[in-house]
């Protein structure tokens, strides 16, 4: 052990001052965890520095629909992981030494009891975790099925519902409940603005999308120039369905959504959606369930199209997987499919199972329905597998642990 | 009285397949269940008293519809899980 001299005291931060001081590192990227939650349980994949060789641990929660585990970018220490078995109720589990052991939320996300006589909702599923601003550090934020609202003060221990949305009688109108989502109709983007917590959007499936600038005491829908599907009003205003939305961090007033009908982008202070998406070729078209940000260029966005024609076999079109870029915002896309089967490849990746590290060149990773794992280490230029033969993928989150 | 755990629920128990738990009623005896492993009624029951989709309890082998359903000492509790599909 170091010797604890006052001088040395005085100088070396006190977490550090039992260890002899290191030599400073060369500039190397940052390692790289891969959390994937899938309908059988949960892996982590650690990276070695290069990103070229991964190794698989797990399952975690083996058995249990994983639909989304998160290493809390704040402190890249606290995992919750969203779970329900089959049999059994949803909770949230919580690790705090990357998943050797895990710990249940003492009071997971429920919907309060109902008045007597009174129906009352019951949480089917945790669907979404979203750490808040880095300005409150351990609050985060729950989406759930039915599409609600959940807060934990305490880094995911103990959750309370937002009862502006959750007790709000235009919930359920704005989000019917007999919305025919598979699975149920679900709240699935949560978006902290980083300049003021108290500023979120909200995408729910079969609802739209929604904004608050109160922290959620009140709400009102944003999805003006948004198409909603199944609707005779081509732009009502809800009942829109976003499948994943995205708000850049350092651009705040820039958001993205892959909807149903199409990518949109919207930049704030307007109110009216784009639909940027039409500059997709008309082939491939612009349905899709995920939508990827590129950490420090917000022109720069990533998408994987599905066939949203006929019957929505909502597959790779024509079995030709594929993603696409726009480095400007949208008003152009490029097709990325260097080293993804050239044809039969009939998978989907559902809108949590496509993330972004925060390498530079930018790493890239998808999950697939047929439980591939595929990564590309150039942003996108060619992709290869890291994982095969998991189970059915629902989220990937590419974590930065140093 | 004994209560039968299914192998969804034994981590809750520590993988015991059976343990002691009181209570008048049923719903007496799930809160009294998760004093000592707490969680384990919410995987059960949900945040509106209602026994989930895919569990059943028997108590002395008779399907228990109501959680006000009466106890007695010496009753045989079964907690068990029934789901189909993949």
């Amino acid at each position: 052990m170091a010797s604890r001299s006052p001088k040395k005291k005085s100088v070396v931060r006190s977490r550090t001052a039992r260890k002899p001081a290191k030599r400073p590192k060369a500039a190397r990227q940052p390692r790289v965890v891969l959390l994937v939650g899938t309908r059988k349980g949960a892996f982590i994949l650690h990276g070695n520095g290069a990103r070229t060789r991964w190794r698989t641990e797990g399952p975690h929660r083996f058995g249990e629909i994983v639909n989304h585990i998160v290493l809390d970018p704040r402190d890249r220490t606290t995992l919750l992981c969203a779970a329900r078995a089959g049999h059994l109720g949803p909770s949230i589990f919580r690790s705090t030494d990357m998943g050797k052991t895990w710990k249940e939320a003492a009071a997971p996300p429920s919907f309060k009891p109902a008045p007597p006589g009174v129906v009352g909702d019951a949480v089917q599923h945790t669907f979404f975790l979203a750490p808040s601003a880095a300005s409150e550090p351990d609050v985060w934020y729950a989406g759930t099925s039915p599409p609600a609202l959940f807060r934990s003060d305490d880094g995911g221990v103990t959750w309370r519902g937002i009862d502006g949305w959750n007790d709000n009688p235009l919930r359920k109108v704005w989000c019917p409940p007999e919305d025919q989502t598979p699975d149920g109709s679900i709240m699935h983007s949560i978006l902290v603005d980083p300049r003021d917590p108290t500023h979120l959007y909200v995408g729910c499936s079969g609802g739209g999308s929604f904004e608050t600038t109160d922290g959620g005491a009140t709400w009102r829908p944003f999805n003006e120039g948004v198409e909603a599907p199944a609707n005779p009003e081509p732009f009502p205003e809800y009942g829109q369905d976003p499948h994943c939305m995205a708000l850049h961090p350092l651009r705040p007033d820039r958001i993205y959504q892959q909807n149903h009908c199409g990518i949109y982008r919207i930049d704030r202070p307007a109110t009216l959606w784009e639909r940027v998406g039409r500059s997709m070729p008309a082939e491939v078209g612009d349905i899709g369930f995920p939508i990827v940000l590129h950490p420090r260029d917000p022109d720069t966005v990533w998408v994987f199209p599905m066939d949203g024609t006929t019957v929505w076999p909502r597959v790779s079109p024509d079995g030709k997987p594929a993603v696409y870029r726009s480095r400007d915002a949208g008003k152009s896309w490029e097709r990325q499919d260097r080293g993804l089967p050239r044809e039969q490849g009939w998978y989907t990746v559902k809108r949590q199972a496509f993330g972004a590290d925060e390498c530079d060149p930018v790493g890239l990773y998808f999950g697939t329905t047929s439980g591939e794992l595929w990564m590309s280490a150039n942003e996108g230029r060619s992709w290869s597998p890291v994982a095969a033969h998991l189970p059915h993928i629902y989220s990937v989150v590419a974590a930065t642990l140093d | 009285m004994r209560v039968a755990i299914p192998s969804p629920l034994r981590s809750y128990t520590g993988g015991r397949e059976h343990v002691q738990a009181r209570g008048a009623t049923l719903a007496e005896l799930l809160a009294d269940l998760d004093r000592d492993f707490p969680g384990i009624r919410f995987r059960m029951i949900d945040e509106q008293g209602r026994i989930r989709v895919h569990i059943r309890l028997f108590v002395n082998a008779e399907l228990a519809r109501d959680l006000s359903r009466a106890l007695t000492e010496g009753d045989d509790v079964q907690i068990l899980c029934a789901l189909s599909g993949g």
